[in-house]
């Protein structure tokens, strides 16, 4: 074979295996759809919902990443890549909820949602939603 | 210039160049994504009230497009396993079945706009948040769909014709528009259950 990069990892043997697993994570990601979409149907309450849901999504995401993409095996770099974008995702999330959190879980004063000022800001600012 | 290490790969990486270049694309692809799921939860949980989302998209068509783009994904990485076996035909079949995926995963898609545009009243980026962050998440998701189709076009017609002079780098070609092609797959199996079933 003429492909000097993938050649050596991967011999004729190889690839044969590779699409072997390919069916087997077609299969494996068609079955957990109609889990998803069955699990709707049983109209949990919400957060049970997303937590299920959500693990359903993220188990898919990574059959796709790990078999699809390769990512198994893969060099170190791109897992370092990876897991630097894992962090900011996270603070990506962390630092808006850290934020409104307390309007999040209901922990902000009354007063706020009912319309008035905020203690701390200026007069004739909008009251925060 | 030509572009140093597209076939062998970089010492010190230990890795062709498109590839880590794909990858640290990909990373960015993350983050202009996950803002918007940010945004989508902020919205949601500091709501008074969130619509049914179930109750105003359409279940069956997201599911529809999901099988679509999840078989397009395999599509992809058979169409590289074709290069790796140097099956040019069957290479041209799965890119080919790739493509139509992408066909189909839009025409389904405009036919889930057309009815909210067609409902009375039109459910428009206007009318409450959660159909304006649909439009967005959905609408960009489609974009990425538009741009992976030109690229995968292009491997399939014209670009093809590297597989004879330089098949190595072709099949590299491949393996990084799949790279890209599996991540708009990625984002669909999270837009699917967070827009549609929850």
């Amino acid at each position: 074979m003429a492909h000097t990069a993938h050649s050596t990892a991967h011999d004729a043997h190889d690839i044969h295996a590779h699409v072997r697993r390919y069916y087997q994570v077609f299969g494996a990601l068609m079955l957990l759809t109609g889990i998803t979409v069955a699990v709707s149907y049983l109209h949990m309450p919400v957060i049970p919902a997303v937590i299920v849901a959500l693990t359903i999504a993220s188990f898919k995401a990574a059959l796709v990443a790990a078999v699809f993409m390769h990512l198994k095996g893969e060099k170190q770099i791109i897992y370092w890549s990876l897991y630097l974008t894992a962090v900011f995702f996270v603070l990506l999330f962390a630092l808006p909820m850290w934020t409104e959190g307390d309007h999040i879980i209901g922990t902000r004063p009354d007063e706020w949602s009912a319309g008035a000022e905020a203690p701390h800001m200026p007069k004739g600012s909008p009251a925060p939603h | 210039m030509e572009i140093p290490y597209t076939i062998e790969t970089r010492p010190d990486t230990g890795l062709t160049n498109p590839k880590l270049g794909i990858w640290l694309f990909l990373a960015s692809e993350v983050m202009l994504f996950g803002s918007l799921f940010s945004s989508y939860v902020l919205l949601r949980t500091g709501a008074e009230t969130w619509p049914v989302q179930s109750s105003i998209l359409n279940v069956p068509l997201a599911t529809l497009n999901t099988i679509i783009l999840i078989s397009s994904s395999v599509t992809m990485v058979l169409s590289w396993a074709a290069l790796m076996m140097n099956d040019f035909a069957k290479y041209r079949l799965y890119m080919g079945l790739t493509f139509l995926a992408g066909v189909g995963f839009l025409v389904v898609k405009a036919f889930e706009y057309g009815a909210k545009f067609a409902h009375v009243p039109p459910l428009l980026p206007s009318t409450n948040n959660f159909i304006a962050i649909y439009f967005l998440l959905t609408g960009l998701h489609g974009l990425h769909v538009v741009g992976g189709m030109v690229v995968n076009g292009y491997l399939w017609g014209p670009g093809s014709k590297m597989w004879r002079t330089e098949p190595a780098k072709f099949t590299n070609r491949v393996e990084v528009a799949g790279l890209y092609w599996h991540f708009v797959d990625l984002v669909w199996i999270f837009l699917f259950p967070v827009l549609y079933l929850l």
